[in-house]
């Protein structure tokens, strides 16, 4: 076995970057799709639910209360646009290109090119059927920060060592 | 005990890259063990049977052998019940825990500092609430195991997510529940198994094995504390994260009021987060729980009234008892009150090489920078230096590493060698020795790009709260 595969901290995943979060406050790469949770630009207690899925491309947007995105008919919308934008700042081009299978030139890779890249095949509108779980997954994602900290030790984080490496 | 030497502090690195005895065998059972793991134990092949059978030939002189070598017959049939896991988990566990001791008994030889006395037995608890969430643990742990790390796909991973959520509110669960989450986030990203270029053989073994073992009621209960009354003197601060938790543990000197022996203790606080929040704000989050931080960066020592300490030297922070005190320099802590220090001993679930960390003063050692990262030369031994575990909010950087004379770190084994990870290094700038700490931001910071970094960080947990105040309570 190699050191990486015999090192109890060895790492997996890398840290997320800082970003801000205005504009597309959760975005996450889970259940085979991109998704994410983005701001209304115009009624701030309104947010659209989109996601793309891997692979196929299919895409979706709707409202917290699942009124259909006026944008994302036909292609992707600049709420979609936008989530693979703050994706690709969160965990860096190629990882989004690798979740998503999009394959990408060595150079230049960027948020641009895999938006190009993928509507360049004219990937159909999916289902908004995952809205609600990804919107559920949004609320979970917030109520982390109403747990309160413990100074009761944690031993198992020792297998979770910060790293300065980013993604 | 080895008698001080003249540097006090200094250790003889020689023995560290001494080989250890039993060493290899010991870890090539684990090894054999994490292989079967890798494709799953639903139909076990013959090369995954001998690693079963492994596992339990090196416990086979142990009061654990009866039932490891049942359940890696029933597992290598394909047969295997939730106890045969559990078996398996303990019997690779205790294998480690062997690994632990002689590991930290050779840092005791080679700093020579008055090792730990022998650990009581954990205390029983059980907790009835909790039981339910732990079963279901066990059984998603259980579901892991027969599919393996090439098995898993999302909808398997998945199955982690309600007991997470279930877990993360009751205190009592936290260790558990902060596991099984940065364990469930690695394994979604790297679904679907089967098309893994690597995998984390020994590290997710090693988390499973944690999580089985802590599925057992009263593993993970709140451990007994007795009153420390002192100064606290603090070497440095050690950052853990992942996705969606965080803990910063202080290690540091603890003398007693009442003239006893100094002793090593840490001081941790921890706490779920969003992904989003990182850096500087991982500071921002735990900053209000812990006075100690403040101290921390000021470079202070903190005065304590009746700490409660557990038997494993966890001081259990309570602010109320706690006075920030008189400057204390962290390296003059690690030159006078260090190398008497005693360490407490480990609990046993707790005896895992990952566990170590054990505080050391280096001095007069040369740098190399080289494919293998930064190397310090010490005495005519090489000694590995992990920067990648310095935290990235903070003045510490590889550079710092590399242009010091003397550091505090804490001495890490992993994969197979020691390693060494700075806690703070001292320069010499204009004839003066300026000291750099990774964890000098902990309780803020003036330094300008920290300044910038706390203040995005601010931003971003603004902009979650006021999302959360809008959407959660609907």
């Amino acid at each position: 076995m190699s050191v990486w595969e015999r090192s109890s901290t060895a790492r997996v995943v890398p840290s997320a970057r800082p970003r801000k979060l205005a504009k597309v406050p959760f975005v996450e790469l889970a259940d085979g799709r991109l998704q994410g949770v983005v701001s209304s630009g115009s009624d701030i207690g309104r947010v659209y639910v989109s996601s793309v899925a891997a692979g196929t491309y299919a895409f979706s947007c709707s409202t917290n209360n699942n009124r259909p995105c006026g944008g994302a008919r036909g292609s992707f919308c600049n709420h979609i646009r936008a989530l693979i934008g703050e994706a690709v700042l969160q965990y860096g081009v190629e990882r989004v290109a690798r979740y998503l299978k999009v394959e990408l030139p060595e150079q230049d890779a960027d948020a641009h090119r895999i938006t190009g890249a993928m509507t360049s095949t004219r990937p159909a509108q999916g289902d908004s059927s995952a809205a609600a779980q990804v919107f559920s997954r949004f609320l979970r994602h917030l109520s982390y920060l109403e747990l309160t900290p413990t100074t009761l030790p944690l031993p198992e984080m020792q297998w979770f060592p910060t790293t300065r490496a980013v993604a | 005990m080895v008698p001080d030497d003249e540097g006090g502090g200094l250790m003889r690195a020689d023995l560290l890259t001494d080989a250890v005895e039993g060493l290899d065998e010991a870890l090539a059972a684990v090894d054999g063990f994490d292989e079967a793991l890798v494709d799953g134990l639903l139909r076990p092949q013959p090369a995954q049977a001998a690693g079963l059978a492994g596992l339990a030939d090196a416990v086979a002189g142990s009061p654990l052998a009866g039932r490891v070598a049942e359940a890696a017959g029933k597992t290598a049939a394909g047969a295997a019940g939730e106890d045969h896991f559990v078996a398996l988990a303990a019997a690779r566990t205790a294998l480690l825990g062997s690994v632990h001791d002689a590991l930290l008994a050779r840092i005791d030889e080679a700093v020579g500092r008055p090792g730990a006395e022998e650990s009581g037995p954990a205390p029983a608890g059980d907790d009835d609430r909790a039981v339910n969430l732990l079963i279901a643990a066990r059984g998603w742990l259980c579901d892991l195991a027969r599919a393996g790390w090439r098995g898993i796909d999302h909808e398997l991973v998945a199955g982690a997510a309600p007991v997470v959520s279930a877990m993360l509110p009751e205190p009592g669960l936290r260790r558990t529940a902060a596991l099984l989450d940065g364990f469930a986030a690695e394994l979604a990203a790297s679904c679907p198994g089967a098309t893994l270029e690597r995998v984390p053989v020994r590290r997710w073994a090693d988390l499973w094995a944690r999580a089985v073992l802590l599925t057992l009621p009263g593993a993970a209960s709140a451990p007994a504390v007795t009153g420390a009354t002192g100064r606290l003197l603090p070497l440095g601060v050690d950052v853990q994260e992942h996705a969606t938790a965080v803990q910063a543990q202080v290690h540091g000197v603890f003398e007693p009021a009442d003239g006893g022996a100094p002793r090593l203790v840490r001081a941790s606080v921890s706490a779920p987060k969003p992904d989003s929040v990182v850096g500087a704000g991982l500071w921002q989050l735990l900053r209000p729980r812990m006075s100690l931080l403040a101290a921390v960066s000021e470079g202070r020592a903190v005065e304590l009234d009746a700490m409660p300490v557990t038997g494993e030297g966890d001081l259990v922070w309570d602010d109320e008892r706690a006075r920030t005190g008189e400057p204390a320099d962290v390296f003059a802590t690690a030159r006078v009150a260090l190398p008497s220090a005693v360490a407490a001993p480990v609990a046993p679930l707790d005896r895992h090489p990952v566990r170590i960390a054990v505080p050391v003063l280096l001095e007069g050692y040369g740098v190399e920078e080289g494919e293998e990262g930064t190397v310090l030369e010490v005495a005519g031994v090489r000694l590995a230096v992990d920067v990648d575990r310095v935290p990235a909010a903070g003045p510490l950087t590889p550079e710092a590493v590399a242009s010091s004379g003397a550091c505090v770190g804490l001495l890490r084994w992993d994969a197979g060698r020691f390693l060494l990870q700075p806690l703070a290094v001292e320069r010499t700038v204009r004839k003066k020795g300026v000291a750099v700490h990774a964890g000098a931001w902990a309780g803020g910071t003036t330094d300008k790009a920290g300044v910038r970094a706390e203040k995005a960080a601010t931003d971003a947990v603004a902009v979650l709260r006021e999302r959360a105040g809008r959407l959660l309570r609907k």
